[in-house]
């Protein structure tokens, strides 16, 4: 056989003591906090679509890919990290709205199976495209100096960039809360989540409000990409990965509300961080190392689609149900 | 079961009444099969593999004795059921007399045995997996690379030298990175105060790993992660500031594909940072300063890395055994005898073939440093290892 | 009786997969034979995902992870020298239908995208355990060193004749099919998915119809799973992996989700035309991507509901 069970490498430090370090349990919880807030970008873009239009769109992942390409490429050539955000963001945005008017409107009607097809096409397609314009290496954002160093937090340093990704997380949150709550835009949204056909016939352009909302979605989409960039270094396929957190963290807050998108993205964020974190120590308290290293990671792993899995058993309309109808 | 093979060749031989051509002693051309990655983050691997091997052709004239040669790149996207379905074309489809390339221990694990059904040579250009040194070792498999410990012991070898006493070691859940930590752990005589394996290649956010360093406090880290996450990995570690603070030493993470990119990116912890390696581009070996001249002139000056080397070497290896067989490619047990010599001229100097296949070669200590034209390169320091020989040779039947 | 163009059609392709292996035989293309084995391969699994899809109208995002459950019965149970068949496969039959029925009772309870989620989630989940099982090759996956052994009566060693085993069963799946649609099963399902609360209101235990027609699905997925993990040698995570469900939809609505044929036609479509574009470009999804859309949009129901619209007879 291959051999595949290698003699068990030596034991390693002292177990169960880093997960007791008060300093590395903070750092990991302000990591999954801002896993969550980019979580958040992607899922608040998402779940309007979903909720306002009944539209289930895989692509949302390449948009977030495409903004993240485009910010990148920018950067370097403009040495600039503000010019790179200030163009991937409206550009992501035009793309969003063509495909909205050409493929988008088409889809509305149909069910979600003709969907999930045309937009999984729409993945295919869009992988592809950016590895033949950009080349499959990928690409590394440059960071201002400013960005590039760490902030003291309570005595622990936390990286600046990462700082200021939940600052701008929660300046979104705020902004979208400002613009659903207080705005005319942010009713009909609201009315449109719960009630579409009544907003038809209150005589409100539906054609046009749905497009402004897929251009909201395409914007925050590409806002998570741009922010994601430096973190992750952009790559081809980068959308998938954070699709299906994506889709499990607006199942989990409920289809189309911007709350439950901020509190199921929290919860994801969090979970996952410090489950990949502290799981194998946690089964290290009652499993042997082998044992733990396998099933820690294992688990880690699922322990988001077990929570989706269980919030769908008990309340299958999410935390915050947006939906009455 | 009546509806077997024999039965459909007696109904085809009824239902044709030409028979197939029969094949000819020599053919028209010589067709090498070459697996590598170009879809993904690992795609510029692909790209580096390819010039090389574009390279080579140049400098033995597309032909090998007298005959065109014909070489189909095959893309794997690194996944090893798509790498095993590719591998199956090419023989069973494209019918080529060789195949080599293939990256990823994963996809050669699952496809080796495939060529060697087949009754072809199947000339490794990377992957170091030890199946193929030791216990599945086979006299059609040989490898133009080494065996995925190698490196790493040659590494730990520098750690004792530098006086590193404890060791994080951080590096990808699979085969490879598992067989790069007991490389590793082999030589090195220090304490492992860590060791995080990560899944593969999902994750590319080590924010978790990085704290755990943080909190150990060693006095190196160690890491191997191939393609792209090497960016992630290195750029976090310096954004977590211990860049400066804690040596990174690494393995197949830091080579002229990674550095460009980095380089475009400011992530300047990167210089400074050792890793070992059989080879490098500034190797004073004549055919390497050819190999790397003419590389540069395709790729807009950008170095190659190890792949390429080791893809070069492997079609001059090939060169070497048609040639032997005067291109009658039938000649199976004539052409390993012929490779078995190593009679080619190797970018890494002449070398000969241990009893599995795996070269004996020396290992090299390298730095990451700003060469005169105010690029980040790649410098050899020193040699670590003299004739190294792999850890499983021991374990194959072949003498 | 008049015949529908798409009938005659779908009568002309098995009729060439019957014949391909005179053809492949002759000309030493064993690369064909095996493409075409890989095409029947999926096509039994789509079968079913037609069944619970195509008339039963739940969208399932995890159907490729029965595929997974049957290949790693197989392949595991090869890799501890178990390689009879009468021991391997109605093992693998029986997993694929007791995961299907828990999966199944957890995903019936819920409706419209929320399936589809759960569906995706709990197939994903079945993924990650492949993922986990070290022993058995994790990530990099297990080959499989022998076939299926069924004691001399059929040798799978033998290409050609796993060939026709392969379309031997096919066909046996298509027959079936054919009649658990037509009949009153059949009738009860494409009920439920038009009315689910008339049927409800009729009588119907419409979960146990759902339920049953769910496992049987299940089922014919895991012997593709079986089937594969002898074709391939190899048995890995990916073959229970998301995208995979998303490719058998794809055959689904590509062959025409209206038909019992569809599946056979749309699963030989997509591959055919995989290896088609990856012969012509190294860049092939970026046509396959517009094709799949243009589809979506405008070709509603598949290649067969194209031929009988050509040919001026609507389906």
């Amino acid at each position: 056989m291959r051999g595949r069970t290698a003699p068990p490498l030596s034991p390693v430090g002292k177990p169960g003591v880093a997960m007791v370090d008060p300093s590395l349990l903070f750092e990991q919880l302000l990591n999954g906090v801002q896993l969550g807030i980019l979580l958040f970008l992607l899922a608040s873009g998402l779940t309007l679509v979903f909720g306002i239009m009944d539209l289930m769109n895989l692509a949302h992942g390449s948009l977030y890919m495409i903004g993240a390409y485009v910010a990148a490429k920018v950067t370097i050539l403009a040495n600039s990290f503000l010019l790179g955000v200030a163009v991937a963001l409206p550009a992501t945005l035009l793309l969003g709205v063509a495909l909205e008017l050409l493929v988008f409107r088409r889809l509305y009607a149909r069910g979600h199976l003709d969907q999930v097809l045309a937009t999984f096409g729409m993945i295919l397609f869009f992988n592809e495209l950016v590895r033949l314009i950009w080349g499959p290496a990928g690409v590394s954002v440059p960071l201002p100096e400013i960005l590039r160093g760490h902030i003291d937090l309570f005595g622990l340093p936390y990286p600046t960039y990462r700082v200021l990704v939940i600052l701008v997380g929660l300046g979104v949150a705020a902004f979208l809360y400002w613009l659903v709550v207080k705005t005319r835009v942010g009713m009909l949204i609201r009315a449109g989540a719960s009630r579409r056909e009544m907003v038809g016939a209150l005589g409100v352009d539906v054609a046009r409000l749905f497009t402004i909302v897929f251009g909201i979605g395409a914007a925050l989409a590409a806002l998570a990409g741009v922010m994601a960039g430096p973190i992750f270094s952009v790559t081809v396929g980068m959308g998938e990965s954070v699709l299906i957190l994506t889709l499990v963290v607006i199942v989990v807050g409920g289809i189309g509300s911007i709350r439950g998108a901020f509190v199921g993205a929290l919860l994801i964020g969090v979970t996952e961080t410090m489950g990949r974190a502290f799981l194998s120590e946690i089964f290290l308290l009652f499993m042997s190392r082998d044992g733990a290293n396998t099933a820690g990671p294992a688990v880690a792993s699922m322990l988001v689609y077990i929570i989706m899995a269980v919030v769908l058993v008990f309340r299958p309309q999410g935390l915050f149900p947006a939906r009455t109808g | 079961m009546i509806l077997n093979k024999p039965f459909v060749y007696a109904v085809s031989a009824l239902a044709l009444l030409a028979a197939p051509p029969a094949s000819a002693k020599k053919p028209d051309r010589i067709k090498i099969g070459f697996m590598t990655t170009f879809t993904g983050p690992a795609g510029a691997i692909g790209q580096d593999m390819r010039r090389s091997v574009e390279t080579a052709l140049d400098h033995i004239g597309h032909k090998m004795a007298g005959i065109p040669v014909e070489v189909i790149f095959e893309d794997d996207q690194q996944k090893p059921e798509i790498g095993k379905q590719r591998v199956e074309k090419l023989l069973t489809k494209d019918k080529v007399h060789f195949v080599s390339g293939i990256i990823w221990s994963n996809v050669l694990a699952a496809s080796y045995r495939d060529v060697i059904r087949a009754k072809k040579i199947l000339v490794v250009s990377n992957a170091g997996w030890q199946g193929i040194a030791g216990k599945a070792c086979h006299r059609q498999i040989f490898s133009t690379s080494w065996q995925n410990e190698q490196v790493p012991m040659a590494l730990g070898e520098v750690l004792n030298k530098r006086g590193v006493k404890s060791l994080y070691e951080v590096a990808p859940n699979y085969a490879a990175g598992k067989e790069m930590v007991k490389g590793l752990e082999r030589t090195f005589k220090g304490k492992i105060v860590g060791r995080d394996m990560t899944p593969w290649p999902a994750q590319r956010d080590f924010s978790a790993e990085i704290a755990k360093i943080r909190a150990a406090k060693p006095d190196g880290v160690f890491i191997f992660y191939p393609g792209g996450h090497t960016d992630a990995f290195v750029r976090q570690y310096q954004q977590a500031g211990l860049s400066g603070q804690i040596p990174l030493y690494s393995v197949f993470s830091v080579d002229p594909l990674s550095l460009p990119r980095l380089q475009k990116a400011n992530i300047n912890g990167v210089l400074g940072t050792f890793n070992a390696q059989f080879w490098s581009p500034d190797l004073d070996v004549a055919q390497n300063r050819k190999f790397v001249a003419d590389y540069r002139k395709k790729s807009g000056g950008t170095y190659p890395a190890h792949y390429g080397a080791q893809s070069y070497d492997s079609i001059l290896l090939i060169a070497s055994a048609v040639e032997a067989v005067k291109g009658d490619v039938d000649k199976l047990d004539a052409m390993i005898a012929a490779m078995k010599k190593a009679d080619f001229p190797s970018v890494r100097g002449k070398f000969a073939y241990n009893n599995n296949h795996i070269p004996i070669q020396n290992f090299y200590l390298r730095e990451v440093v700003k060469d005169a034209e105010g690029n980040w390169a790649i410098k050899t320091v020193d040699t670590i290892f003299k004739d190294h020989q792999d850890p499983y040779h021991a374990e194959c039947k072949m003498k | 009786m008049r015949v529908a163009p798409s009938t005659v059609f779908v009568a002309l392709l098995l009729v060439a997969f019957a014949a391909l292996p005179v053809y492949t035989v002759s000309f030493e293309q064993p690369f064909y034979l095996a493409l075409v084995r890989r095409i029947m391969i999926l096509a039994i699994a789509a079968l079913g995902l037609n069944l619970i899809m195509g008339y039963g109208g739940l969208i399932s995002m995890g159907h490729a992870a029965f595929i997974g459950i049957g290949g790693y019965t197989v392949g595991i149970l090869a890799h501890h020298d178990v390689t009879s068949a009468g021991i391997q496969w109605p093992l693998a039959l029986a997993f694929a239908a007791a995961v299907a029925l828990v999966f199944g009772l957890i995903s019936l309870r819920t409706r419209g995208v929320y399936f589809i989620m759960i569906t995706l989630a709990l197939a994903q989940m079945m993924f990650f355990l492949g993922v986990s099982l070290e022993a058995y090759g994790g990530d990099d996956g297990l080959p499989v060193l022998s076939r299926s052994d069924f004691g001399g009566a059929i040798d799978l060693g033998d290409d050609v004749t796993f060939y026709y085993f392969v379309y031997a069963l096919l066909l046996a799946c298509f027959w079936l099919m054919s009649r658990l649609v037509n009949s009153r099963f059949g009738m009860v399902i494409r009920g439920i998915r038009s009315n689910e609360a008339r049927m409800q209101a009729i009588g119907f235990a419409t979960l146990r119809y759902q339920l049953t027609a769910f496992v049987l699905a299940g089922m014919m997925a895991g012997l593709a799973g079986a089937l594969l993990a002898n074709h391939t040698d190899f048995i890995n995570p990916e073959m229970a992996h998301w995208t995979r469900s998303a490719e058998l939809l794809v055959m689904v609505l590509l062959g025409g989700m209206g038909s019992i044929a569809g599946p056979i036609v749309g699963a030989a479509a997509l591959l055919l035309l995989e290896e088609l574009l990856a012969g012509i470009t190294e860049y092939w999804a970026l046509i396959l991507g517009p094709i799949m859309i243009v589809i979506v949009l405008f070709a509603r129901n598949g290649l067969l509901g194209m031929i009988d619209r050509w040919s001026g007879r609507d389906g």
